[in-house]
């Protein structure tokens, strides 16, 4: 029997999970960025005050690459604490721009104990092409080898820090900078970022310099430009099925309506399937209630992030389930063709849902139930008191927005686990977890849980 | 009396200070539509007919459209498929003013506010020995009221922009603090998607600055008895029963001072079969007094409603020049029937910023007399 200690415990932990699974310290609909990191900051030390290896353990989860850096930056201040290995391995699945910031606050923040030094050296170790980095993110290379003390020597090192030392470099991707300075032809070898620059120097004409960089895009690039440089007459369209399912949601939400053709229908699907793997179809009767009321607008920063995460999870759980139905709140059928209007009723699409006979209920939601206010709560408090007491249909809350004045993500009712959702592809973890928060499992478990997690990285 | 057949009540929003009913038209008014005219920030000067001219910050002016056969009409910014780019123009003639044919720009609010602030403009019509010169000669000249500006009322803005419009919604009903501090009802669902962020620029009373800073609106979350369900069909008809009830309850008890409040109505202009009218209230103390404009049909169903509600001070300065009115401008009498004497009444004059109506010898009288 756990102890009503272990019960705060369990539930802080869960708390604290939900909130670094979807707050980015971004504006959302509803609070400021200001807000959201405050109230996410104070969080964070919250957690690490009472639970310092909970805390560090929180790597391991599917926690976003915001909250992650903010927990790698509060451990390594810290003496000892935490394991380096699970930085390491977290900091390895993290974008490089995103690491060479943390390294960047690091530096700023005077934290330069050998931990992070050794942290640093091994991550610098790791990197596929250093010399790459150090043209694509050259600040950042920069400042992190400074801070870390490193002894960078022959090439690179004269690259970071006197570049204009050598009138040749060895390392080809140091030379093809070094002869974009005077050579048109060389940009073209840079990456889109660099070359840009150099472009925009040279005065080369817009259309002639996307058509020569394409082949050097990243994937995000292409989708970022296909809008501009379809204007001068270059197609940079990506493959669309090969991007995770929110992003790929992002970029169809932002088309207009019409657009959004049999392309990107068949994209989800591929996507949707690598997602779902080997699970595809075992899930049996799944329904889902989606929220696309006005709200899942996000906002400007985050634009159409909870309407996209809905639609991702539309298509992950029609892969997951034996027979799907997804249910809009708009009452809209066609899942391509959503918007992000009207109120949210969110109860009467539940007592739809349930008319379903569903084995298994998604809802996927902000939580701000309004039309009428609370009515979801109670249906799903009389549905599990009194027609389903048994609760052989499981219902499960999935959150993706984080609620700064509550420091967690917002509930629809207590019967009902809520858990926050980032990526669509974190579903089936985030369902186990939420057996953790309809309280079946215990701290033991939780802690166990979490060690596992660790250890199965 | 206002007539809200047609718009159903939705459930509320609430955010900070502010609940926010929708109305939804099932059947939205297609030969009838408004546009919002964006003006500057700048002091507007409207001319009147009578001579007089009314100033005030106006952010924007409506025009109406409407057809005389009952075909579809366009809203006035959809015909011409141009941004709402204005030439800045400070001197305006009339309030309301036809534009071209079947098109009428009309100042919302101040349209109502200007007829509040011209009751009884002409001051005292017999002269009684107490009214000053000035009263006799200029009357209430100039008459000034305040209001602010929505942008001021606390949470407002955020409130506006974190609702969501209904498919179909037609009106809002805006409360803050729980008391109706503005209603506002359109036409067709598109002119009021257009109009909702005009919202923030409008004007609100006193009453509503402060209630906005102290009270905090709570949801009325729903509650469901969980005995009287045996089954999925009575879950959702008891759903559907908190609804129905709420909009009765709101109705009946929430907008009961709104829907009862017009009690002189004037008619401003006649657009088809349509009319634009504005309307006072009784000023009765210890209760809503909300001023507005409608536009309705020939059978009297509301297009268009904008309302303004009157701070206590100002029902008190309306009632008192009412109550002046009604017995021909004389002291006495109107002292005798508000069960009081000349001397009280005078302060309560003076009190209500109407002292220089008075001879300064008569109120100096007065308040010997009161001390």
């Amino acid at each position: 029997m756990d102890t009503y200690a272990e019960l705060i415990e369990c539930e802080d932990v869960l708390l604290f999970a939900n909130a670094a699974i979807t707050s980015t310290g971004q504006r959302e609909f509803r609070s400021t960025g200001i807000e959201q990191g405050l109230s996410l900051d104070f969080l964070h030390q919250y957690i690490q005050g009472n639970y310092p290896d909970l805390y560090a353990g929180a790597l391991a989860l599917d926690i976003n690459d915001h909250n992650a850096a903010m927990i790698i930056r509060n451990l390594l201040r810290e003496r000892g604490v935490g394991d380096g290995r699970l930085i390491a391995w977290r900091l390895a699945r993290m974008s490089p721009p995103r690491v060479y910031r943390l390294f960047r606050e690091l530096r700023r923040d005077g934290v330069n104990n050998r931990r992070t030094r050794a942290i640093i050296r091994d991550w610098l170790a790791g990197r596929r092409d250093l010399a790459f980095d150090a043209v694509k993110y050259r600040a950042g290379v920069k400042a992190a080898v400074r801070h870390a003390h490193l002894r960078v020597g022959g090439e690179l090192g004269d690259f970071l820090f006197a570049p204009m030392r050598r009138s040749r470099f060895d390392i080809p991707i140091l030379e093809v900078w070094r002869r974009a300075h005077y050579e048109k032809a060389a940009l073209y070898e840079l990456p889109y970022t660099v070359a840009e620059g150099f472009a925009a120097w040279q005065g080369i004409d817009r259309g002639v310099f996307l058509e020569r960089i394409a082949p050097q895009l990243t994937r995000l690039e292409r989708l970022r430009l296909a809008d501009s440089a379809k204007a001068s007459g270059v197609d940079t369209r990506a493959d669309l099925g090969a991007m995770p399912l929110v992003r790929l949601a992002s970029y169809a939400l932002s088309r207009p309506v019409t657009e959004r053709g049999a392309e990107f229908a068949e994209a989800f699907r591929v996507s949707a399937a690598r997602a779902a793997g080997a699970r595809a179809g075992t899930w049996g009767k799944v329904v889902a209630v989606l929220d696309d009321s006005f709200s899942s607008y996000g906002s400007p920063v985050k634009r159409r992030r909870p309407l996209a995460v809905a639609l991702g999870c539309h298509y992950l759980l029609e892969a997951l389930a034996g027979s799907y139905t997804g249910l809009w709140l708009s009452r809209r059928s066609d899942p391509l063709g959503v918007r992000a209007v009207g109120a949210t009723p969110l109860g009467q699409r539940i007592i739809d849902a349930l008319e379903l006979r569903p084995e298994r209920l998604v809802i996927v939601s902000d939580g701000w139930d309004n039309a009428p206010p609370g009515l979801a709560g109670e249906v799903l408090r009389v549905w599990r008191r009194k027609l389903d007491p048994m609760g052989e249909v499981s219902v499960v809350h999935l959150n993706p927005v984080y609620d700064a004045e509550q420091f967690d993500v917002r509930r629809l009712s207590p019967m009902v686990p809520t858990v926050g959702i980032r990526d669509a592809e974190d579903l089936p973890a985030l369902v186990e977890l939420a057996s953790f928060a309809e309280g079946r499992s215990g701290l033991t478990g939780l802690r166990a849980y979490l060690a596992d997690r660790a250890a199965r990285r | 009396m206002i007539d809200f057949a047609g718009l159903e009540t939705r459930p509320a929003q609430t955010w900070g200070a502010a609940r926010l009913v929708p109305l939804v038209r099932a059947e939205p008014i297609r030969d009838l539509r408004l546009h919002a005219k964006i003006y500057g920030d700048e002091p507007s000067l409207v001319a009147l007919p009578d001579k007089t001219a009314y100033t005030a910050y106006i952010p924007h002016a409506f025009v109406a459209s409407w057809t005389d056969d009952g075909t579809p009409a366009a809203a006035y910014g959809t015909q011409l498929g141009q941004p709402l780019r204005h030439v800045g123009v400070r001197v305006r003639r009339r309030l309301a003013r036809r534009e071209v044919k079947n098109r009428l720009r009309f100042l919302p609010l101040h349209l109502a506010l200007e007829g509040f602030l011209a009751l009884h403009f002409g001051g005292p019509p017999v002269v009684w020995e107490e009214w000053s010169r000035r009263a006799i000669a200029q009357g209430l000249s100039p008459r000034a009221e305040e209001a602010y500006s929505g942008t001021q009322v606390r949470g407002l803005d955020d409130a506006l922009r974190v609702f969501e419009i209904y498919p179909g919604q037609c009106g809002l009903l805006l409360y803050v603090g729980d008391t109706l501090a503005s209603a506002f009802v359109v036409p067709h669902p598109e002119d009021y998607l257009a109009l909702h962020p005009t919202l923030v620029r409008d004007l609100y009373g006193e009453l509503i600055h402060h209630y906005a800073l102290f009270y905090p609106a709570r949801d009325f979350p729903a509650v469901i008895d969980e005995t009287t369900v045996s089954s999925l069909a009575d879950l959702r008809g008891q759903a559907v029963r908190q609804e129905r009830e709420w909009a009765a309850f709101h109705d009946s008890v929430m907008a009961a001072g709104l829907l009862g409040s017009p009690e002189r109505v004037q008619q401003v202009y006649r657009l088809g079969r349509f009319v634009l009218a504005r309307f006072l209230p009784s000023f009765e103390r210890q209760r809503e007094n909300h001023i507005g404009e409608t536009i309705t049909d020939e059978a009297g169903r509301l297009a268009y409603l904008k309302t303004f509600r009157l701070s206590e001070a100002q029902c008190r300065r309306g009632y008192l020049l009412a109550r002046l009115a009604e017995h021909d401008w004389n002291v006495q009498d109107t002292a005798a029937a508000l069960g009081t004497d000349a001397a009280a009444l005078g302060l309560r004059l003076d009190r209500a910023g109407f002292g220089y109506l008075l001879r300064q010898d008569v109120l100096d009288a007065y308040r010997r007399a009161k001390r």
